[in-house]
């Protein structure tokens, strides 16, 4: 079963959440700073899960495309500071409307235009590699050459301008998970979120109970749209490189999407639990494959381990995993 | 006159384009699966040829049966034993399952051969045909010829034989064909080795005209996804003039703009085409 | 049929390639009144259902919710306006609990969630389900679904309830169960119902009124007893073997 709202926060789960919360909140201090660079990505998959989960696992609309927002969020944060010295903060904002605009404008027209299914998630595509190209073309943000943000060596770290160590981009996207998991949290016991898991489960049916469908969808896509760019901005400020190649990458869209899949679609935590798998087993991989010098080898660890998943558990780790650590939602 | 050529030779690629796009567009057709490994399995028939070639020197041409019967074989076992059990599960299922294989089959083509660009040297790799004013490079001709003769021969099997008919009653009524006494499982295997054997033979076709690596998988697969959506999912004419349409407007894109957009071109024109008419151009409504 | 109308179908007519599905059929649905339709197959019964819920749009005609013409209006709109409805082929939200079903429905009514729990609530005890309320509705037996259908239509507070063949497939004591669940219904809520059925032992022990529909057209209304003596009806219809008669409820 998908995407239960959970009714009341038992004991068991309330308690489950703060050692989680607080295991998070000490583990950079205790280990090295290599580890804390692969949290960094945790953290980044782990986010962008949760943002695009709300689209495809509570609304039910495959999206194969949401490197499109993360590079709308990137760019537009990143230009308008290089250009204008607008405080990150602001530029953030200023790409998630962007990307809001830009998802609520694609799902209005698909769905519009009666547009959905695979031909949807097909469109997703077709929009994300577009826009890419068009950015390798767009002089005014590096176009192939690359958009670079000037580094600063600061003493300490410095939030406000996003310039900092690794470790207080850590937090940082820690707290923007936590706030993507009680946002949804919140959500899904809503309205709308009974609206969009109807909508998921059937749309017809949600229809003919007084759901404006439409309206439904556009929304969803442009908060997820939204979140995602979030994540992009704060990916821009992180890497302080961009290359339309690599932000708007079909792969970094293949990649937001496995982890909430592995973890549970349409689930809370799967995203976070698929996140953490994930970027896991692809940095042990790397390690193995780089001592053993054979080029593929990681990927295809990776892949046999996707199928496995699929064939073992194909609605994801957390739904399993929940049952085994007794955190399912209270039945009355 | 130059227009010509260059609009000539898009359409010579074009079809090859077509007769990869088509086995996508069956398998779709038929099984309601989106196959996501689709350029993956095109290249690793690519690598396959460039194997037989490298070794024993033979024409890609030559080997263009075995090979295509090889991936015949590839995905009638992938389908009965593995894909079929996820025919009745939500579209992301199938599209981890997929990418799945697909990471998997690239994985194993860089493990075996590496990253580099490969290709196959012809002794008439330079030859041309020259039909008044028009020059055609003769691996081009080569290529579009076995393509139409590959799409002519899927046709005729969908048209005339017993088991390609039934699958043609299964694409339409899947219920009914099981009530009539079809074994689907069967027939969905066969549609999926026959998609398959259009990636074979189109993947040793492109070998005539293009370098293989590893990697450039993926834009194959989104590449037949465009000319799918352009003729229409499902339709079989539909794929062919899909990869027509694609085929010619990247050469002229690239010949015209900047060969770095031209596959912006073919996105342009799949949105478009989703949005105005979202069952493509020769698709059912 | 004294009162005025709650739904008035004023000749609403619908093509189908070539078949003519619905035919100039009017008829009205009084405030608490219990309308069957029914006729053999493909006599246009969904179709005109459809037509009533927005589900498609009539080629001409009109639909009259409590004198206010929502011909063509989307099915969310039509349902807001006061019409719910259920579906032939049952569409339960298969990974959503029984409750959440309905509560789905409620939200339309509230935008509260524990308001749509309470009366999503209410209603499962109504319909006898309150013991599968945290089932996943994939679990449910195929009456159970029925009457889930029913529960989720229900908890949009419509004006009108459109009960689309939810006895079919039933066992008798079944059947009877819901004539029960159906007829208190209308009777403590004053709620409208119209239904199709092909279960005449439902449809006489039901209905005030039947409408007999027969190749897209109206060949008779009337009392249930009118329309069993209406030879017209018995020729195309009751004749078929398809009906036990009047049955006593």
């Amino acid at each position: 079963m998908r995407a239960m709202a959970a009714r009341d926060l038992s004991p068991r789960r309330a308690a489950a959440l703060g050692l989680f919360v607080a295991v998070m909140l000490l583990l950079p201090l205790l280990v090295n700073a290599y580890i804390v660079s692969v949290l960094v990505v945790v953290l980044f998959s782990a986010y962008f899960g949760q943002s695009w989960n709300i689209m495809t696992g509570f609304a039910g609309q495959l999206s194969l495309g949401h490197a499109l927002y993360v590079g709308l969020g990137a760019y537009t944060s990143a230009a308008l500071f290089v250009h204008f010295g607008l405080l990150p903060w602001l530029g953030m904002l200023a790409g998630m409307a962007v990307a809001a605009l830009a998802g609520g404008a694609i799902a209005a027209l698909s769905f519009r235009f009666r547009v959905g299914g695979v031909y949807f998630a097909l469109l997703t595509i077709a929009f994300a590699e577009f826009t890419r190209i068009l950015f390798d073309h767009f002089g005014w943000v590096g176009a192939t050459e690359g958009l670079f943000l000037p580094v600063a060596n600061l003493a300490h770290d410095d939030p406000l301008r996003l310039r900092g160590s690794p470790r207080m981009f850590y937090y940082l996207l820690l707290a923007l998970s936590l706030a993507a998991l009680a946002l949804s949290h919140h959500l899904l016991n809503r309205r709308v979120g009974y609206y969009w898991q109807a909508i998921r489960e059937d749309e017809e049916a949600a229809r003919a109970l007084g759901i404006d469908v439409f309206r439904y969808k556009v929304a969803a896509m442009a908060l997820s749209a939204a979140m995602t760019a979030l994540g992009g901005g704060v990916l821009a400020f992180y890497d302080n490189n961009l290359y339309p190649d690599t932000v708007f990458a079909m792969s970094r869209s293949i990649e937001i999407i496995t982890a909430p899949i592995i973890g549970g679609l349409g689930t809370l935590f799967g995203p976070v639990l698929g996140a953490v798998l994930l970027t896991g087993l692809g940095e042990i991989m790397t390690n193995l494959s780089n001592a053993a010098e054979i080029s593929g080898l990681k990927q295809w660890f990776y892949g046999a381990a996707l199928l496995a998943i699929v064939a073992l558990q194909p609605s994801g780790l957390w739904p399993w995993l929940r049952r085994r650590l007794g955190l399912e939602e209270g039945r009355r | 006159m130059l227009y010509l050529n260059i609009i000539v030779s898009g359409l010579l690629t074009g079809a090859v384009y077509g007769l990869m796009a088509l086995g996508l567009s069956v398998i779709f057709g038929v099984i309601r699966i989106v196959n996501f490994a689709h350029g993956e399995m095109m290249v690793l028939a690519m690598y396959g040829a460039y194997v037989v070639n490298a070794r024993l020197g033979l024409d890609p041409l030559l080997v263009l049966p075995l090979v295509t019967l090889a991936l015949f074989g590839l995905g009638y076992a992938l389908q009965r034993l593995l894909i079929n059990r996820y025919i009745a599960r939500p579209d992301h299922e199938q599209f981890l399952l997929l990418l799945a294989l697909a990471t998997i089959i690239t994985a194993s083509l860089l493990m075996g051969f590496g990253p580099d660009a490969r290709n196959v040297q012809l002794d008439y790799g330079y030859d041309s045909y020259q039909i008044g004013a028009i020059l055609l490079d003769k691996v081009r001709v080569f290529a579009a010829g076995g393509a139409v003769l590959g799409a002519a021969a899927l046709w005729s099997f969908f048209r005339f034989s017993r088991t390609g008919k039934a699958i043609r009653a299964c694409a339409d009524n899947q219920v009914g064909a099981q009530v009539v006494g079809l074994d689907v499982k069967r027939l969905y295997a066969v549609t999926f080795g026959l998609g398959a054997a259009c990636v074979g033979a189109a993947g040793c076709l492109l070998l005539l005209l293009v370098d293989v690596q590893p990697y450039i998988a993926t834009d194959y697969t989104l590449l037949a996804f465009i000319i799918v959506i352009l003729g229409g999912l499902g339709s079989m004419p539909g794929a062919l003039l899909g990869g027509i349409l694609v085929g010619v407007s990247e050469a002229l894109a690239g010949f015209l703009v900047e060969p770095s957009l031209k596959s912006a071109f073919s996105f342009g024109l799949l949105i478009l085409v989703l949005l105005v008419r979202p069952q493509g151009l020769l698709g059912r409504a | 049929m004294s009162a005025a109308p709650l739904l008035e179908v004023r000749a609403i007519a619908k093509r189908f390639r070539g078949l003519q599905a619905v035919d100039d059929v009017s008829f009205a649905v009084p405030a608490g009144g219990i309308v069957a339709l029914i006729g053999p197959n493909g006599a246009g019964k969904t179709t005109t259902f459809n037509l009533i819920a927005g589900a498609i749009a009539p080629d001409s005609g009109s639909v009259l919710l409590d004198g206010i013409d929502i011909t063509g209006r989307r099915p969310d709109q039509a349902c807001r306006a006061g019409i719910g409805r259920t579906f032939q082929l049952v569409k339960p939200f298969g990974g959503l609990t029984v409750l959440q079903n309905v509560m789905v429905g409620a939200f339309t009514a509230t935008a509260d969630r524990a308001a749509a729990r309470q009366a999503a609530a209410e209603i499962l005890d109504r319909l006898g389900l309150a013991d599968k309320a945290e089932s996943a509705a994939r679990s449910l037996t195929l009456p159970e679904r029925k009457r889930l259908e029913a529960a989720r239509a229900l908890a949009t507070r419509p004006k009108i309830l459109l009960l689309d063949e939810v006895m079919a497939g039933l066992r008798p004591t079944e059947i009877d169960r819901m004539v029960r669940v159906f007829s208190d219904l209308a009777r403590d809520t004053g709620i409208a119902i119209l239904l199709t059925e092909h279960v005449m032992r439902a449809v006489m022990a039901l209905s005030h009124h039947i409408v007999v529909l027969h190749h897209g057209q109206k060949i008779c209304e009337g009392t249930p007893e009118q329309v069993a003596r209406d030879p017209q009806v018995l020729e195309c219809y009751l004749g078929h073997g398809q009906a036990s008669g009047p049955a006593p409820a």
